[in-house]
């Protein structure tokens, strides 16, 4: 399995490769933000507030919509070809996962350095701590955005995902936190593992680690990351069978 | 090479699309399926490819049973669908190079058999080229040379030549009996063109309903008619509203 996952990996980072305006654009909504949003949001917050906030903005974006290359692959066909060959099931969706982690890894490593140029100051070890856990909330958007793409109308999967990450990455507190919100959008708040994530990311950012925020954080994501990859595995198993 | 027995598929909502199939393709055939539009070809291609799983019955691939042992199945067979696979943004060295490493070959054996593969397909130097700036016959003949990169014994082709011109059909044609010929594979084919299946194929099957309603060799399923009239008279004259399955 893990040479079939090399091969898909490689085979599709290099079709993400040659696609570098996709890769940009991927980055220049948050870049957007940082720029034309950040200064606003530095006047009452810090960066540290706003980037993280960002990152998570940037994941739901990114791998969040990784469906779509799943959706081009069954319409092609190219998905089917791939269903007749012996490589390992589980294997067809990894390999695809970590290219599209791979992606957003080299896109928040734009966005924080990008944010370091606007004033955002952070210990490097609280940064490599939270490209770990924004890689495993990646790995966990994706694969649960190719569930949803499989099971899915296509002509309903781009709709559906594109309104659904707009209430996750307010009710994250991406903008401002969650702690401002009146009682019941705090507690829907609660509901979501992105709010976990984020505020472990800003505790992270600002050189706590090891703090109740965090660990619920990791343990928040950890647990996200198995149910979306078991609810992955399951549906492109089935697709794939 | 193909054995199945009493094979089936019911669809969610009740749709039987095969029933009971019990077929055979001995080694070194050019086997066609033929069928109505709705008749179940695709559905039983499906199923022997390892792309569906039967709702009943048995069958053995290639020397492994389909149930039992799909993966090893999947190694010795090859398949190219109705509606092909060449995705068009990308260069057709690379999916050749993805397809052959799938099959467990090296780096090395992948580039020599691409080779290969693009010269007897007469595909050669069109490497660099992405599906979508292929002709419709080259775009066939690369979906051919996907199935074909691990050496398959049997190779399954879902109407190949549908949309093809005549030209084109006819060297296509040539490959597939090159295929057999000089390469030993045995090939189980549909189609909706009874000239090709005639030209082409050492025995015919015919679907109706989801069912074996004949099979023999084309001269013996003529027996003095042209195997157009043959196959309206085993399949009826009425229209087949129902969707490809």
């Amino acid at each position: 399995m893990a040479r079939d996952t090399w091969v898909l990996f490689r085979h599709h980072l290099r079709i993400t490769l040659r696609q570098k305006a996709g890769m940009v654009f991927g980055v220049i909504q948050p870049l957007f933000f940082l720029v034309l949003f950040g200064p606003i949001f530095a006047t009452i917050g810090t960066w540290e507030v706003l980037v993280p906030g960002l990152i998570i903005q940037l994941s739901l974006l990114s791998t969040g919509m990784a469906g779509f290359g799943v959706v081009h692959e069954r319409r092609t066909g190219v998905l089917e070809r791939m269903r007749v060959t012996p490589a390992g099931r589980l294997a067809l969706l990894l390999g695809r996962v970590l290219t599209n982690v791979v992606t957003l890894a080299v896109q928040v490593v734009l966005l924080v350095a990008a944010g370091f140029a606007f004033g955002l100051r952070a210990p490097a070890a609280g940064l490599l701590a939270g490209l770990a856990l924004i890689v495993v909330l990646g790995t966990s958007l994706a694969a649960l955005s190719y569930a949803v793409a499989l099971t899915m109308n296509e002509q309903l999967f781009a709709p559906v995902m594109s309104t659904a990450v707009i209430p996750l990455v307010l009710l994250s507190g991406s903008f401002l936190p969650m702690s401002m919100a009146p009682a019941w959008l705090d507690a829907l708040s609660r509901v979501s593992p992105f709010r976990y994530a984020l505020e472990a990311l800003r505790d992270l950012f600002a050189g706590r680690y090891l703090t109740g925020t965090v660990l619920a954080g990791v343990v928040v994501t950890a647990l996200f990351a198995a149910v979306a990859l078991a609810a992955g595995t399951r549906v492109f198993g089935r697709q794939a069978a | 090479m193909i054995e199945t027995s009493g094979l089936s598929k019911t669809f969610d909502g009740g749709v039987r699309a095969v029933r009971n199939v019990t077929l055979s393709v001995r080694p070194g055939e050019i086997v066609g399926f033929l069928g109505p539009n709705g008749a179940g070809k695709t559905t039983t291609m499906r199923m022997l490819t390892t792309l569906l799983p039967p709702t009943s019955g048995t069958a053995t691939v290639a020397g492994h049973g389909l149930l039992t042992a799909p993966r090893e199945v999947r190694r010795r067979i090859g398949y190219v669908s109705q509606s092909g696979w060449t995705d068009p943004a990308v260069p057709i060295g690379d999916e050749l190079e993805l397809q052959g490493m799938l099959y467990g070959l090296s780096r090395t054996e992948t580039r020599a058999r691409t080779a290969e593969v693009l010269a007897m397909l007469e595909l050669g130097g069109l490497e660099s080229r992405p599906g979508g700036a292929l002709s419709g016959g080259q775009r066939r003949r690369a979906d051919i040379a996907f199935a074909l990169t691990h050496r398959p014994v049997l190779l399954f082709l879902d109407e190949p030549t549908t949309g093809l011109d005549p030209q084109t059909r006819a060297h296509l044609w040539d490959h597939i009996r090159a295929l057999r010929d000089e390469h030993g594979v045995t090939i189980f084919l549909t189609t909706h063109y009874l000239d090709e299946a005639d030209a082409l194929c050492d025995r015919l099957l015919i679907i109706d309903h989801g069912e074996i309603a004949a099979a023999g060799t084309p001269a013996e399923l003529k027996a003095g008619r042209t195997l157009d009239e043959a196959f309206l008279d085993l399949t009826g004259r009425s229209l087949r509203e129902e969707a490809s399955v």
